[in-house]
């Protein structure tokens, strides 16, 4: 049997509320809004919280405001079923609505958030296990241990960004609002993350992501693109974000492609954006740019299935992806079917 | 801690400890042992409940955090001994082997045809793909499905 470990439970109805206790809970308090990352990592000792605040009681945290002509503002606590079904988000942010889509199943979906889904912590197989099965082998620096367990040399943890929406955040040009004591800022959704492992945002603790601001969704296309071995449940070994804005006869004037589920943050793949900017996009074109996209992803050893084929399918997938917006036939399926 | 929930139409109150789950109020506390406890932790969906009328599993949600709130359970699908037409099709199809799977499955099934009486495979593969079966390889909970559909009216054989 798993349990929780013993703690106890605020449910403050304001963000206000929520800032004061988070705060006052201090490195004991954790943010909770639908458990289903946190309370399966608690059941197994990764976190042992003795405050948890929940957010979910927040009414202003749980709307979708806006259209695609002037952007949107979704909040931290709509669900992944809400943005996956939400007419505006499949109309022009559809990467997201796919995203959101393919994350885990229905019932979880019913309960997780996109504020969830983007503070999700990171993952390895050696890691996402028992308190008993760690221990049995021997704990990482990641919780309870002094080294990494795939890279035993390392100074630093490996663990891999599993979110399905924040590749598909970035490639959209979202910004976060995070609300905290010290007021309120806004970033870039790239710049929430870290490369690395452990501390894999880049916000305080305390720290509460408000809503996500996408902005005018004028002329860009955009799709995701997700690999795991099941059609359901797994998480991403790899996740293909793609934004394109085109002008008159098809021209490409802006690209955006990011890589989930290949190191601790999300990748931008920059330089490969930047071989379609001003040009058609062509077959040969395409092979190009996934050639250049899938450089960046160097997996290690600590997600299903094996190093080579996760980089070869990067090449793939992004090809595909960027094959699907250019209206070329492609094999496979967007969001997460199999 | 004390919490009090409309279960299945009538309000409970029970005293269960602040780390308790959904699952374990409805199994431990009120004695309604049709939601399963297999995983508990969102891998199998053999605890799914409706949460205010949306299926969630209720192993990763706390009991306080349904204080004051609706909730509905394989249980409430029937009263006394008649089967639901979903559960019917179930036997009927052969979709029962161990069976644990089953009370999971079942109000999947339901949340699906209240939804879309009519579904078709693609459909009803997404909505169960949240729940796991050890042991019938799935036809048969596709042939009760179709069964299902056809019982409640919709145009499926
Ligand atoms: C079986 C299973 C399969 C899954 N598959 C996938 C998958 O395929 N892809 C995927 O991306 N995820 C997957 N998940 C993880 C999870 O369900 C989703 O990522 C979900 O969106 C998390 O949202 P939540 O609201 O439940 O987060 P929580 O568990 O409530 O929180 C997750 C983390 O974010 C922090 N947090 C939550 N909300 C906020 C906020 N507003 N501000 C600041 N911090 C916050 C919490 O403190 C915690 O650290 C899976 C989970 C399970 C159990
Ligand atoms: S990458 Fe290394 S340190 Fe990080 S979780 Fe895995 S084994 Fe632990
Ligand atoms: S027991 Fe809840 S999903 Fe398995
Ligand atoms: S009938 Fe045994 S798990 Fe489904």
């Amino acid at each position: 049997m798993l349990r929780l470990p013993p703690f106890t439970y605020l449910a403050p109805r304001t963000l206000e509320q929520a800032v004061g206790q988070i705060g006052e809970a201090g490195p004991e308090g954790m943010l909770v809004a639908g458990g289903t990352d946190l309370y399966p990592n608690m059941k197994r000792r990764q976190f042992e919280p003795k405050v948890l605040v929940g957010l979910r009681g927040i009414r202003d945290l749980g709307r979708i405001s806006g259209t695609p002509a002037q952007g949107l503002a979704i909040g931290a606590c709509a669900t992944l079923a809400q943005v996956a079904s939400h007419p505006a988000v499949a109309e022009g942010y559809r990467a997201l609505a796919l995203a959101a889509g393919a994350v885990s199943t229905p019932p979880l979906r019913n309960m997780g958030t996109l504020g969830g889904n983007l503070c999700l912590d990171t993952r390895c197989n050696y890691y996402n296990q028992t308190y008993h099965w760690r221990k049995s082998i021997g704990f990482c620096m990641k919780k309870d241990g002094d080294i990494c367990l795939v890279a035993p040399g390392s100074p630093r943890c490996w663990a891999l960004s599993s979110t399905d929406a924040a590749p598909a955040a970035i490639a959209l040009g979202a910004r976060v609002r995070l609300v905290g004591a010290g007021g309120e800022r806004v970033v870039s959704a790239a710049d929430l993350y870290r490369d690395d492992g452990m501390r894999y945002l880049s916000k305080a603790p305390d720290e509460i992501l408000v809503d996500v601001i996408l902005p005018p969704a004028d002329g860009w296309r955009s799709t995701y693109w997700k690999l795991r071995r099941r059609g359901s449940f797994d998480f991403p070994i790899l996740g293909v974000a793609v934004a394109l804005r085109s002008g008159p006869g098809g021209v490409i004037e802006d690209a955006r492609i990011v890589l989930g589920a290949v190191a601790s943050r999300p990748v931008v793949a920059t330089r490969a954006a930047g071989l379609v900017m001003g040009q058609r996009l062509t077959a040969d074109l395409i092979g190009r740019v996934a050639q250049a996209a899938s450089e960046p992803a160097k997996p290690l050893d600590n997600a299903d299935l094996t190093i080579g084929y996760r980089k070869r399918m990067a090449r793939v997938y992004v090809e595909r992806a960027l094959r699907e917006l250019a209206g070329l036939p492609y094999d496979g399926a967007p969001g997460g079917a199999r | 801690m004390r919490v009090r929930v409309r279960v299945n139409g009538a309000w409970r109150t029970a005293e269960v400890w602040p780390g308790a789950s959904l699952l374990a109020l409805l199994r431990d506390a009120l004695g309604l042992c049709g939601s399963k406890n297999a995983c508990e932790q969102g891998e199998c969906g053999s605890c799914s409940v409706w949460l205010d009328g949306e299926l969630v599993c209720a192993c990763l949600v706390l009991a306080a955090q349904a204080d004051g709130r609706e909730v509905r359970t394989v249980e409430g699908l029937t009263t006394g001994e008649d089967l639901h037409p979903v559960q019917r099709a179930f036997v009927e199809a052969g979709a029962v082997q161990c069976g644990f799977c089953t009370p999971g499955f079942v109000v999947a099934v339901v949340d699906l045809l209240s939804r879309d009486p009519d579904p078709d495979e693609p459909r009803i593969r997404e909505a169960l793909s949240g729940n796991l079966c050890r042991c019938t390889g799935y036809q048969k909970i596709l042939d009760a499905v179709r069964l299902a559909a056809s019982k409640l009216g919709g145009s499926s054989p």
